[in-house]
């Protein structure tokens, strides 16, 4: 599993005496342990809605587009492919977008001769999120035109057919539509967050080559806070749309 | 240690190894007749799986030192007893 390459890098910054790493680190870490309360309060609640009630649950898939929201899962987990690429090409000094690669000039594969730095993986990564929150908006959208609000199912609507015909259960209904945009909500919130951070830190210190292979601690910090986000969602997609 | 310099890691193997587990989930909630419990605990196994390697290797766990990757899991311990303590509304 994950054989090494030959490329050595050097940490992100030297580490602060006494916590072994450097301060921003240290910070998002501590951050990130205190959003994983913050999530598990949210699948806590969750877990007490769905299985306290005597009631059964919407089936899986017949609200929610899965095929939909398992594309916009494989998007996020590229996307922090491609956010650990740009901290990988950094670490190893690469800051342009693009160029070919001179340790491979004779090979006609795209990959091999195409050589991505910084500036294209983050730009990438930027890109990933954006369509990830631009999918989850037209979900959101499409949910409600058919009727599925965080208050339930409104009556007269697609939905709301599958209600009347007994598919969709109506006691828990409304749990099911309150429970879904609360922890979706929040997710896309966070990635939204990340998003603009990026975009931040893109045009701030990327493109004008601000970071370099002995100082690239604000790539590693929003790389932990954006691989802590695609975590986060491997969790909530099983436990929201597969279960 | 932080000042220690190290290897990458393949990511494009562990990217291939996320896709693949995505795919497998899909195909148990979907093509597999188990029972429900049995489904719920195969999802949960394979989502856990998915989780493990974006923070072993995205998140660089695995090649952290033992004081930092301490101070990372010590929340889990704490959201393990919440989620068990509010799962017994269901089980009793």
């Amino acid at each position: 599993m994950a054989h090494a390459h030959a490329a050595v890098m050097q940490p992100p910054a030297a580490a602060e005496p006494g916590s072994g790493v450097y301060n921003e680190k240290l910070g998002m870490w501590i951050f990130l342990g205190s959003e994983v309360m913050f999530f598990t309060a949210l699948i806590g609640s969750y877990i007490i809605l769905r299985f306290g009630t005597p009631h059964p649950w919407a089936p899986p898939g017949v609200i929610l587009n899965i095929p939909v929201t398992a594309f916009n899962t494989f998007l996020l987990i590229c996307s922090s492919v491609f956010m650990v690429k740009a901290y990988a090409a950094i670490a190893d000094g690469k800051k342009h977008f693009l160029r070919t690669d001179p340790s491979v000039p004779h090979d006609w594969r795209l990959w091999r001769w195409v050589d991505g730095g910084l500036k294209f993986w983050f730009l990438m990564t930027i890109l990933g999120g954006a369509t990830f929150v631009g999918i989850q908006v037209y979900e959101y959208i499409h949910l409600a035109h058919n009727g599925f609000l965080p208050s339930g199912i409104k009556e007269g609507t697609h939905f709301g057919e599958l209600v009347a015909q007994g598919i969709v259960p109506a006691a828990t209904a409304g749990i099911y539509g309150s429970t879904f945009y609360t922890m979706t909500g929040f997710h896309g919130f966070h990635v939204t967050c990340g998003v603009v951070s990026m975009l931040y830190l893109f045009f701030k210190k990327v493109l004008p080559e601000k970071y370099s292979e002995h100082d690239y601690r604000g790539v590693e910090t929003i790389g932990l806070y954006w691989h802590f986000v695609d975590l986060v969602w491997i969790i909530l997609f099983t436990i929201v749309y597969l279960i | 240690m932080e000042t220690t310099a190290r290897k990458h890691p393949n990511y494009v193997a562990v990217w291939f190894y996320l896709a693949v587990l995505t795919a497998v989930e899909i195909g148990v909630a979907f093509l597999s007749h188990l029972p429900k419990v049995v489904l719920m605990l195969a999802l949960i196994f394979l989502a856990i799986w998915k989780a493990l390697l974006v923070a072993l290797y995205f998140m660089h766990l695995r090649f952290e030192s033992n004081r930092l990757r301490i101070m990372a899991i010590a929340p889990l311990p704490l959201a393990v007893i919440l989620v068990l303590a509010v799962i017994t509304e269901y089980l009793w």
